[in-house]
């Protein structure tokens, strides 16, 4: 490998190491969600009701990491941190997984 | 950034599934031509970013927050229809894995973060930067390229939510998707980009653009 795709790599797994710095910031500042990215429970609070279409649609996917967490509410920030980089993991395994297959099929064509 | 689902309705979110899978086609179609032992690496590097980028979540204090996208460095780096293929791979894997953004709402979140974005950065660099070597002129650039292309975005992505109340509506003229008018969705999906995030993308594309720079000039797609 090369020296810049080396580089590259251990960029990539600093930012998944220091990624629970994007859940400890806005707990630190007192930020909110994302705009427009609310739960429906967010959504009745703020405008008292949940739209139907709205209530058919969301939360029908039950995605395995929701969050890049667990699902549960009251994780610590430690665990969440914890959650987040094992998250981080996964989605760079997954990606780093398909990359491997792309370069297998490319190479039995060549 | 990243639609939900239930927010879109689907007049809205097939239309982008649509247009999203015509363009997906194109663009792998482009890498495949060009496709190298020694792109491929690159571009699950890219997915890679982008997915991570993404996480880092930067707090208005006590307001909202958002994030970089890392898509504008791509397109300059390894051109736009790279960066049109490896975001749409991490958007996807979010939606589905982590649950960031709707299933519904692929095409609509592909669309604005890894087609339109790319591009407008790319050719955002390719205007202001007209040819220059100048180092300070291509750094300026490559911070344009980041700022306005993340700040269109958001503002694509508040249409797609304010138009939402116009044409998905109950005859009793309730909200049956995403609630909020564009005189809402706008001012508070532009000025958050304008003031903060854009600022991070436009900063981050351009530090990372002069490493590239100094060391893999070569390399470089937008210069070529």
């Amino acid at each position: 490998m090369d020296k810049l795709k080396k580089k590259i790599l251990l960029v990539l797994l600093a930012l998944t190491l220091l990624s629970p710095l994007g859940i400890m910031l806005p707990k630190w500042f007192n930020a909110d969600d994302a705009w427009g990215e609310w739960s429906t429970d967010r959504i009745e609070k703020e405008i008292g009701y949940v739209p139907e279409g709205m209530k058919k649609d969301a939360e029908k996917w039950k995605a395995p990491l929701p969050d890049y967490s667990d699902g549960s509410e009251n994780n610590s920030l430690f665990s969440g941190s914890l959650l987040y980089i094992l998250s981080g993991f996964t989605g760079v395994g997954i990606i780093s997984l398909a990359t491997w297959g792309l370069f297998k099929i490319y190479r039995k064509h060549e | 950034m990243h639609i939900p689902d239930g927010y879109l309705s689907p007049q809205t979110y097939i239309p982008f599934y649509i247009v999203f899978i015509a363009i997906m086609a194109r663009a792998i179609k482009k890498v495949q031509k060009k496709l190298t032992a020694k792109i491929i690496p690159f571009l699950g590097m890219a997915a890679a970013f982008s997915f991570l980028i993404m996480m880092f979540n930067i707090p208005i204090p006590g307001g909202t927050t958002g994030h970089a996208v890392g898509a504008a460095l791509i397109a300059l780096i390894f051109g736009p229809w790279i960066a049109v293929v490896s975001v749409s791979v991490a958007l996807i894997l979010q939606a589905f894995v982590f649950g960031d953004g709707g299933i519904t709402a692929i095409g609509a979140n592909c669309f604005n973060m890894a087609i339109v974005m790319p591009f407008i950065a790319y050719g955002i660099f390719k205007i202001v930067n007209n040819n220059s070597v100048n180092p300070k002129r291509m750094g300026f650039a490559a911070f344009l390229a980041g700022y306005v292309s993340l700040c269109f975005t958001a503002l694509i992505t508040a249409i797609e939510f304010g138009i939402q109340p116009i044409i998905a509506s109950s005859p009793e003229g309730i909200p049956l998707y995403a609630p909020y008018p564009l005189k809402i969705a706008i001012p508070a999906m532009a000025l958050e980009h304008l003031l903060l995030f854009g600022i991070v993308e436009g900063v981050v594309t351009a530090l990372v653009f002069r490493y590239f720079y100094n060391s893999n000039k070569e390399l470089i797609e937008v210069l070529k």
